[in-house]
């Protein structure tokens, strides 16, 4: 469910689970009850290699890694020899495909894990700790510094100790061509009825006024979200999100009321267009601007970087202003039992620091770091940009479907969403539907 | 089957006890020990695959549907909840019943267009045309391409920005994002593949027909059409049949092309997709998937009754 980050690793998902394989043998391994043990040993096999090692004296530490794109990889084996120099420690990294590896959490964490793995904040890291099938870290942030409030509350498990060591992340904001809004001469808009305006003169200028896809069924969730915490704020994005707030409440109607009266802005026939596509549409000067993560820069080429610029949605309650946004963070966590706890956590602890902080500024010019004390003097403008918004905002909400229960999210709201994009008019109906879903879902 | 000496023994054993101790020496004779070694492998070795990977795991899903197990946690800590799952399947879960229109259009579409199509594709090949391989292997490569190639090539077909359909119409039908649409536009590159395999199964068989039977006909005065349909279409009855069944197989177990287009959503919703989407990957449900794969089990078991019951009504006679 993450976003691809290439055109190839969006490829590489094009690929049904029936040929990948893999998949297959684990739904097959699931139904028959077994999913634990084939599992692990698919994915534990990697993992292995590191088994020489036991106790606190020994001088490696296995790391299991989803990083699997070649610029990620390459990053991350630099921070890792970086810790290798400092502290003297091999780390093992074993990469799994992206997909592969979140597909297979569940039947990885509980197997034999390798002591720090990459993982996403979030309700999933929340799950995870609280189930017991992660390592508490609140020693290692005692050490850290750096963080903004914000940072530490996402790292936070349901009982107050971290759990989730921040690397990187990236925030979602309405992009647009500074050439284009120059030409027509647009102002960013500091209110939804700004917002409104602005479309209907994009429409008269022959643009597409807000470009929009959700053939895979994520994208829509970023509308949703920010939506939802312009008018309902961030407590209840988390409480909606935990299940503990009613989608058929009014504060919900009202999202889904505003962006019905919004949808007419966006681009038609969203449900077969990849979001690639849609960033197209904008990269081609058709579509006057587009809500998307940082990560749409990918479909601009080299020379127009430059010319690529995003505001923050604007305000619609001045009660609960513009502050709070949806910034997915990237980051580590510790298995519960590591092999060996006080490398693990040294690992974590140099992760966590300024020094990796600068390599990866470094090596991945895709995507912002979280430790505020790192050097940013790297970074391209719109880095800076983004890196100034998220830390200017006051809640960081990490997006939909990594702040809710995994099943809830892929086969209730994607559903449902669509529904709404086709239909925009039985809001009633559909809210009745999410929430009896969610009731189902949320007491098994 | 009856050619077979194993049985052949057998029936010589069943007669009177005074021919026992000889029909015990025929059966040592015909059975010696290495024989006995080969047929009990040869029957165990299939046994074991058949009930470990079809009727364990088959067995187990309907187990699992009856739970709330999220794939977390031992075996033993799973929570009985009844029938709970295919009451939220049939009562809250949206996808479910356009799932289970989708999975019968399908078999309509392939059964009435795309089968009859290969047939008379392979009917065509089988007159000695110029270049009939080449027309074959053009007709047989789509079901040999990859999937996640053919759900590109399609995509680059049917999308509605920048998509050859659209830019030859001049249109702007969204193929795959109407819901209304984009079944059909499956179904013609279900279709597609589907014309390929069938040719070839015919194909095999039309080659098959002894000559002579046609050479008949048509000096009793038969024409094509009628020497087709009631001459070479009766013999073919064994390639008949196996046609029929793998039209409803492919037709069941319809997955991949949805799965690569949107993962089966929005219009295109099929029962295997479903259960993939609840079961494999982080969702988990794994429960509620359970509880929608035992009833496309059921749903298959119908259809397997019925071919079963046919074919031996056929040997009975």
């Amino acid at each position: 469910m993450s976003r691809p980050r290439s055109q190839a690793e969006y490829l590489a998902r094009l690929v049904p689970p029936s040929v990948a394989g893999l998949n297959r043998r684990s739904l097959l391994a699931g139904a028959a009850g077994a999913g634990a043990l084939l599992g692990t040993g698919l994915l534990a096999g990697c993992g292995s290699g590191s088994g020489s090692d036991s106790g606190a004296g020994s001088k490696t530490v296995s790391l299991g890694s989803n990083a699997s794109d070649p610029t990620p990889k390459d990053a991350l084996a630099k921070v890792m020899d970086g810790f290798k120099t400092s502290s003297g420690v091999q780390v093992n990294i074993n990469t799994v495909d992206h997909n592969t590896f979140q597909e297979n959490i569940n039947n990885y964490l509980q197997g034999k894990p390798d002591d720090v793995f990459t993982w996403f904040a979030g309700y999933r890291m929340r799950f995870f700790a609280a189930k017991g099938l992660a390592g508490d870290v609140s020693d290692v942030w005692g050490k850290l510094s750096g963080y903004s409030d914000a940072f530490k509350k996402a790292s936070t498990g349901d009982d107050g100790k971290q759990y989730f060591v921040p690397m990187s992340y990236y925030p979602w904001a309405v992009f647009y061509r500074k050439s284009v809004w120059q030409q027509h001469g647009y102002q960013v808009p500091k209110s939804l009825d700004e917002l409104n305006t602005l479309g209907a003169q994009m429409k008269k200028d022959g643009l597409n006024p807000i470009a929009f896809a959700d053939k895979d069924g994520w994208p829509a969730m970023g509308t949703f979200d920010i939506l939802n915490l312009r008018i309902n704020g961030y407590q209840f994005h988390v409480d909606l999100m935990a299940g503990k707030e009613a989608w058929t409440s009014d504060k919900v109607k009202k999202v889904f009321d505003t962006w019905a009266g919004l949808l007419p802005l966006h681009q038609p026939d969203a449900l077969g267009r990849t979001w690639q596509e849609a960033a197209q549409s904008l990269q081609q000067k058709k579509s006057g601007m587009y809500l998307l993560g940082l990560f749409v820069a990918e479909q601009f080429n080299k020379d127009e970087q430059d010319d690529l610029d995003f505001f923050t949605f604007p305000e619609i309650d001045p009660t609960i202003g513009a502050k709070a946004l949806d910034a997915p963070i990237d980051g580590y966590m510790m298995a519960r039992k590591p092999k060996s706890e006080a490398n693990a956590k040294k690992l974590l602890e140099y992760i966590g620091g300024v020094d990796a902080a600068n390599i990866l500024v470094k090596s991945n010019p895709g995507t912002l770091v979280a430790n505020t004390g790192a050097d940013t003097s790297g970074y391209t403008a719109l880095q800076k940009k983004a890196a100034e918004l998220v830390g200017s905002a006051t809640e960081i909400a990490q997006f939909l479907d990594r702040d809710t229960r995994p099943d809830f999210a892929s086969t209730v709201i994607i559903p449902a969403f669509q529904q709404f994009i086709k239909n925009p008019k039985d809001i009633g109906g559909l809210l009745t539907s999410i929430e009896n879903q969610k009731k189902s879902i949320f007491t098994s | 089957m009856s050619d077979l000496p194993l049985i052949q023994a057998d029936r010589a054993v069943a007669p009177p006890a005074a021919t026992t101790t000889r029909g015990r020496g025929r059966r040592l004779r015909l059975l010696s020990r290495t024989d006995r070694v080969v047929i009990t492998l040869m029957v165990l070795v299939p046994l074991i695959l058949v009930v470990g990977l079809v009727w364990l795991p088959a067995l187990a899903t309907v187990l699992l549907s009856g739970t709330n197990w999220d794939g977390i946690g031992p075996l033993g800590e799973i929570d009985w909840v009844g029938l709970k799952n295919y009451d939220d399947v049939v009562n809250i879960y949206p996808p479910f019943v356009p799932a289970i229109q989708n999975n019968l259009l399908w078999l309509a579409a392939l059964f009435v267009v795309a089968t009859p199509f290969g047939m008379f594709l392979a009917v065509l090949l089988d007159k000695e045309l110029r270049g009939s391989r080449f027309y074959q292997t053009a007709l047989y490569l789509p079901v040999v391409l990859s999937l996640a190639l053919i759900g590109f090539v399609w995509q680059l077909i049917y999308s509605r920005d920048q998509g050859l359909l659209n830019a030859l119409l001049g249109g702007e039908t969204d193929w795959y994002g109407d819901p209304h649409v984009n079944i059909w536009a499956v179904l013609v590159a279900a279709g597609w593949r589907h014309v390929g395999y069938i040719m070839l199964l015919y194909l095999a068989g039309l080659k098959g027909v002894d000559p002579s039977l046609r050479e008949a006909a048509a000096v009793d005065g038969s024409s094509e059409a009628s020497t087709f349909f009631r001459v070479v279409f009766p013999v073919l009855r064994p390639i008949n049949i196996i046609v029929l069944v793998v039209t409803v197989i492919e037709s069941l177990r319809a997955f991949d092309l949805v799965w690569v287009i949107n993962k089966g959503r929005n219009g295109l919703e099929l029962i295997s997709a479903l259960v993939t989407a609840n079961v494999v990957g982080e969702a988990s449900r794994i429960g509620f998937g359970s509880a929608l794969a035992t009833i496309m089990l059921v749903v298959s078991l119908v259809f397997i009754t019925l071919y079963l019951a046919t074919v031996m009504r056929e040997d009975k006679r």
